[in-house]
């Protein structure tokens, strides 16, 4: 982050000045969920201490975990996938319709839920990778294709609630020790999540491995970082941007069944504006736009971020709905900007090295 | 082969639809060499770089590199994948590195066979080839906080660390401020020593007087010959990179139009310029009907002179009278409103508006200095269009046809016919007669001498030395981004002008 | 020394056709004529009947079509020159549609949710209209051309919030507005049996075509399009000029909410104007201009957006559900993009060499 103070800076500012963008980033991201969540704490006190508050939380946003994942992998190779949250509703409305209409068995419901996330990926990598079309435009066509399909595979929203299989899935709660609390009548009540919330962490956790020791992870940064430089320095743009693309359908789709699970019907209606969300997570949460930088556990508290701001707006008092929608777009526009000042900086700053 | 030779290409040919780069052209690199190659735009010398990279396909001729076991051995190379594995490496001015990386990874990334990285065994191994190539930076700090002389340097760590034997500067200096330029070169000395043959692309003459051992000199694509550094002085290098001889340059000076100076103020004068591209700070002024010129090599910063005059590149110094009357001019438009115009060098990049058609090219300028709430009519516009495509000789098929469907000179003649239609006072013509037909470029000239005894003031800039004879009553000299001296009258010769350009002896007499 | 340039590639009678850009969205809507000709000849037919209000009207699938796709005619306009100008697409029109009807429902009915008469001018409310979207326009313009966001992530922003700040000014109430003389915007105006909307967007359309004639917007915004570099060293400021395209956006955006709040003499934050974005992106594409920018035709984007407005009421009498159509439309845009992207036209014009290689191969033998 030099760019952003003198070179030969005096020793305090040295370290900083040595971080990379996507640690700096990651950092701010980290610091900005704890100062919100102790300010929430301090002011707001009700709920936010008892950890299953926060527990609820990411149980309820397991699936934007997972979809804000995707998201991050598409945009460190420097592209973009609107589509999520369509193949989200398009994956419950299908697994409701089978479970419940045609009596099907989970297992089967669960590869369903990948193979379509897995197709979407395909075809929307193949058009942006080895066809050059803008990711923006293939997959806004994407998600427009995922909604309409969503109404013709059933129009009207469906609950499940025949499938016992399912409906035991959907109830298990995993126990977490320690962080149960004791109500005022001395009842020991244990802490527990859903079971989405071990797949988003699990998926966390593969996906910063491959990030941060594959090759594959790292041929992502690069060829976000620089199309032209990652072809010269040996790497297969097109191959890396396909995989991109289709990691990020499968996760939709794997996002879109862990969703199913947790809301346990389908609806056109459902996952409206995941995108959107995953989006804003994915940057708020360091990675940038352009491409090149970025990290699932600076997504992973971008999320956290994101779920608790609006916790947090909704505490204060201004339950209405439309306050969800200004606080994102508010967050996300600072991000932006915080962003486009950095990119602003660097030319800046690597224009002086050249001239000096 | 020659015995210590690791590399030599015989008899390059290489062409591109309608242009000959290459022909014939031979080239000898041994271990632990520096070797210069020298030549102006359009010599050949970036395409037999190409060529050797493997960017370009050869169409005739034959590379031979001698192997790691010292033995002889002819190879194709099609793709730059492919020269590396021959051990030939290269660093570009534009760095091809991934600025959003640590230095480890972007001298590992890409190699290796393993799917997985090693983040301690790399940064190990890039903290010890650092440190044995005395590059004094960390392996985990991120590129894009390096100055551009460390990343160089990190792209050359990298060629060595594939055992290139073969390394390719392609103008790596022209960013670099001088210590950094001075850590580059012990690099390549130390590299030198240790066998590795380095080609180095440079157009900063002391630069190569510094380092280098030899000289091969290309010229429009043909090979003027190798030398031994101490055996070419700098003037005859010069010459030999112009193509003219110096003893037969005393006679080509033709009849210059003698300009005489008024007493008049001069229509532009600017003290103590200079702009955000680095340009020492520079005089300069022009009087009605005078033709003067900047002349030196290409990347002495001529261009970016006008550049600063135009107000194209951010002003960031210095005072500007136009006839007398103090003007601010800090973007184009003020430029343009003082009556001034600017054919700028880089024709594609900068001067045509690609998908537009040749009408909507000619009126632009105009258009934009009449303002925005009064447009010409199409049937005005195709008026004026038609009268400039008449008087310049356009060859289009209409004023309709989008002028990127023309040729390079009739592209030339839009522009310059965009900037005639603005009536200006003073026309900057950067390069308009570069890659364009030898018809054209009379015809540009003629309309060059042709404009000043009408009255405009011209500056026009041009890499042949003798267009600029033919038509500059004086001549700016420029060395390395700083203006070094003055020629008018009986100075206006081969000689002087190469010798200032050189940078031998300041009295040009 | 390049001798001389090497010959122009004979361009094909195809090509030579569709580099008439408005030659795709006739040929577009011929191709749904004949379909529906076929498939039921009474589509076109059109009627003289007369409305609730006693006024004498026209009626049809005809009048239909260019009675609904008339906001989209006029956002088409707007999204051509952001279009051509910035080298990407709005896609908060939708929600600034929202936000627009939102202020002037708002300025109409005073605060109260069914007031008796009207609270302010209609032409008060419009202009308050237009002044709030231009200012969301000005907000967006600033992002793309001074931050240097990609304008489709640009727009994001508006996108995500927009439905949400139309909802605040209102206080998430649903408030009606009184009277007749708000419904003939979105209805007929008393005499002329031609829906209202369309004559909205004919004015538009007028209006454009003379700012286009009186001033240089037409030239300075494709100069920008295709080449930023060469448009600042001509005295442009590409920036302001980016920005202005999305100001004017806005002045569409207004417009096109004045007719929808009209149509129902109120507001609904979630449905009103959804997914119209897209549906003007695919106007814009279908009028033949390019998605990266440069040379533009008004004329076949707002033809493009009556042939959208076509399909849809096509696949409507095919008893396709409202809320399935994005689907039908998504594989539209799909083939489009996928037969626009430069790669796929060097492969068919490749293909096409293939097949006449006596031609190709005697021309480049001679360059």
């Amino acid at each position: 982050m030099s760019f952003l103070f003198k070179r030969n800076q005096p020793g305090f500012l040295k370290k900083p000045g040595k971080m990379t963008d996507t640690n700096l980033l990651t950092t701010i991201t980290i610091v900005v969920f704890l100062v919100m969540y102790l300010c929430a704490i301090v002011f707001l006190k009700e709920g936010f201490l008892k950890p299953q508050t926060m527990l609820n939380l990411i149980s309820t946003n397991s699936y934007l975990i997972i979809l804000a994942c995707g998201m991050s992998l598409v945009m460190i190779t420097g592209g973009i996938d609107i589509s999520v949250g369509g193949v989200t509703a398009l994956v419950s409305m299908c697994c409701a319709v089978y479970l419940e209409n045609n009596g099907g068995s989970v297992p089967v419901a669960i590869l369903m839920s990948v193979g379509i996330g897995l197709a979407f990926g395909l075809v929307q990598g193949f058009l942006v990778a080895y066809l050059d079309i803008q990711p923006f435009i293939v997959t806004l066509a994407g998600m427009f294709f995922a909604r309409g399909m969503t109404t013709i595979v059933n129009a009207n929203p469906i609950n499940v609630t025949s499938n016992e299989s399912f409906m035991s899935l959907k109830d298990t709660r995993i126990i977490i020790p320690l962080l149960g609390s004791t109500t005022k009548k001395g009842k020991y009540i244990p802490a527990t999540i859903e079971i989405g919330v071990i797949v988003a962490l699990v998926i966390v956790a593969v996906l910063f491995v491959m990030l941060k020791w594959s090759k594959l992870g790292r041929s992502f940064y690069a060829v976000g970082g620089n199309r032209q430089s990652a072809l010269m320095l040996g790497i297969n743009v097109r191959r890396t941007t396909f995989i991109s693309h289709v990691l990020c359908g499968l996760l939709a789709g794997i996002g879109g069944f862990v969703y199913f699970m947790h809301i346990g019907s389908g609806s056109p209606a459902h996952a409206s504006g995941a995108e959107m969300n995953a989006i804003a997570s994915s940057i708020i949460g360091g990675t940038m736009l352009t491409g090149g930088v970025g990290n699932i556990i600076g997504t992973l508290f971008g999320v956290l971020s994101l779920v608790l701001i609006q916790n947090i707006v909704s505490s204060i008092g201004l339950d209405q709905a439309w306050w969800t929608g200004i606080t994102i777009a508010a967050m996300l526009c600072i991000f932006l900007i915080i962003q486009s000042i950095i990119i602003a900086h660097r030319k800046k700053a690597n224009k002086a090295a050249g001239a000096a | 082969m020659r015995d210590k030779a690791i590399l030599e290409m015989r008899g390059i040919y290489k062409s591109f639809p309608g242009v000959k780069a290459l022909q014939n052209v031979d080239f000898t690199l041994c271990a632990g060499e520096i070797h210069a190659l020298m030549g102006e735009n359009g010599a050949g010398k970036s395409t037999l770089i190409k060529v050797l990279t493997g960017v370009h396909i050869k169409d005739e001729g034959k590379i031979s590199i001698r192997t790691k076991d010292g033995q002889e051995q002819e190879v194709q190379i099609h793709s730059p994948q492919e020269a590396q594995r021959n051990g030939i490496s290269t660093v570009y001015q534009e760095i091809s590195l991934c600025p959003n990386l640590s230095v480890a990874e972007n001298i590992f990334l890409g190699r290796g066979d393993s799917a997985f990285v090693s983040w301690k065994k790399m940064n190990k191994r890039a903290g010890e080839l650092l440190q044995n190539l005395g590059i004094g930076v960390k392996p985990t700090d991120q590129l894009a906080s390096c100055s551009i002389a460390v990343q160089q340097m990190v792209a050359i760590a990298r060629a060595v660390d594939m055992e290139c034997r073969v390394l390719i500067l392609d103008e790596p200096t022209s960013s670099l401020d001088d210590s950094e330029v001075a850590k580059l070169f012990k690099l390549m000395r130390d590299l030198k020593s240790r066998g590795v043959g380095i080609i180095f692309v440079t157009h900063f003459l002391d630069q190569v007087y510094e380092v280098c051992d030899k000289i091969t000199v290309l010229r429009d694509g043909t090979l003027v010959g190798e030398y031994e550094i101490e055996t070419l002085p700098r003037v005859q290098l010069v010459s030999k990179m112009l193509g003219k001889e110096l003893d037969d340059m005393a006679d080509i000076k033709e009849d210059v139009p003698e300009f005489k100076a008024t007493d008049e103020l001069p229509v532009y004068e600017g003290k103590g310029l200079c702009s955000s591209e680095g340009i020492s700070p520079f005089d300069f002024h022009i009087r009605r009907g005078e033709v003067n010129g900047f002349t030196g090599l290409l990347g002495s910063g001529r261009s970016e002179c006008v550049r600063t005059i135009f107000g194209a590149d951010k002003v960031t110094g210095g005072t500007v009278k136009m006839n007398g009357k103090t003007v601010k001019i800090n973007k184009p438009k003020d430029a343009m409103k003082n009556g001034i115009g600017y054919l700028p060098e880089d024709r594609k990049r900068d001067g045509i508006v690609g998908d537009l058609s040749v009408r909507d090219n000619i009126i632009l300028a105009l258009q934009v200095k009449t303002g925005f709430f009064k447009p010409f009519s199409k049937a005005k516009a195709t008026e004026f269009a038609n009268e400039y495509i008449k008087l310049l000789e356009i060859k289009t098929a209409s004023v309709n046809t989008p002028i990127k469907s023309l040729s390079g000179g009739n592209q030339q003649k839009v522009i310059l016919a965009r900037w005639l239609l603005t009536n200006p006072e003073y026309l900057i013509l950067d390069e308009p007669t570069r890659g364009i037909d030898v018809g054209t470029k009379i015809a540009i000239q003629k309309l060059v001498l042709k404009l000043a005894s009408e009255g405009m003031s011209v500056t026009f800039i041009s890499s042949e030395t003798d267009e600029m004879l033919r038509t500059c009553s004086r001549l700016l000299v420029m060395r390395d981004r700083k203006l070094v001296g003055e020629l008018t009258g009986s100075q206006l010769t081969q000689n002087t002008i190469m010798n200032t350009i050189a940078g031998g002896d300041k009295n040009a007499e | 020394m390049p001798s001389k340039m090497p010959s122009q590639p004979k361009t094909s009678f195809w090509a030579r056709l569709f580099s008439h850009q408005i030659v795709i969205p006739i040929l577009a809507l011929l191709l749904l004529a004949i379909f529906n000709l076929i498939s039921d000849p009474t589509f076109f037919s059109i009627t003289l009947g007369h409305n609730s209000s006693g006024n004498a009207v026209l009626s049809g699938n005809l009048i239909s079509i260019i009675d609904s796709g008339s906001e989209l005619a006029i956002l088409a306009i707007g999204m051509t020159l952001v279009t051509a100008a910035s080298g990407g697409q709005d896609i908060s029109v939708g929600a600034a549609i929202a936000i627009a009807g939102s202020a002037m429902v708002r300025v109409l009915c005073g605060g109260e949710s069914s007031p008796t008469e009207l609270k302010a001018p209609i032409i008060v409310a419009f202009l308050i209209g237009v002044a709030v979207a231009m200012f969301f326009g000005a907000f967006n313009g600033t992002l793309v051309a001074y931050f240097k966001i990609q304008p489709m992530v640009a727009t994001l922003i508006l996108f995500t919030a927009g439905r949400s700040i139309a909802a605040w000014i209102n206080n998430n109430e649903l408030p009606i507005v009184p009277g007749e003389d708000f419904k003939v915007f979105g209805g007929y105006i008393p005499g002329i049996p031609i829906p209202a909307p369309f004559l909205i967007a004919i004015v538009c359309f007028i209006v454009t075509w003379l700012i286009m004639k009186f001033t240089n917007l037409g030239l300075y915004v494709q100069s920008v399009g295709v080449n930023e570099k060469t448009s600042r060293l001509n005295g442009l400021n590409p920036e302001l000029i980016k920005l202005m395209t999305y100001v004017f956006l806005g002045v569409c955006v207004a417009v096109a909410a004045l007719i929808k709040v009209s149509r129902i003499s109120s507001i609904n934050y979630s449905v009103i104007a959804k997914d119209i974005e897209m549906d003007a992106i695919l106007a814009v594409a279908l009028g033949g201009n390019a998605l990266g920018g440069g040379k533009f035709s008004i004329g076949a984007s707002v033809l493009g957006a009556y042939v959208i407005q076509f399909l849809t009421t096509t696949l409507y009498k095919l008893e396709v559900s409202a809320v399935a159509l994005p689907a039908y439309k998504a594989v539209v845009v799909i083939i489009l993009v996928v037969l626009s992207a430069p790669t796929v036209r060097e492969k068919l014009s490749r293909l096409g060499k293939k097949l006449r290689p006596d031609k190709h191969g005697a021309e480049a033998s001679k360059a």
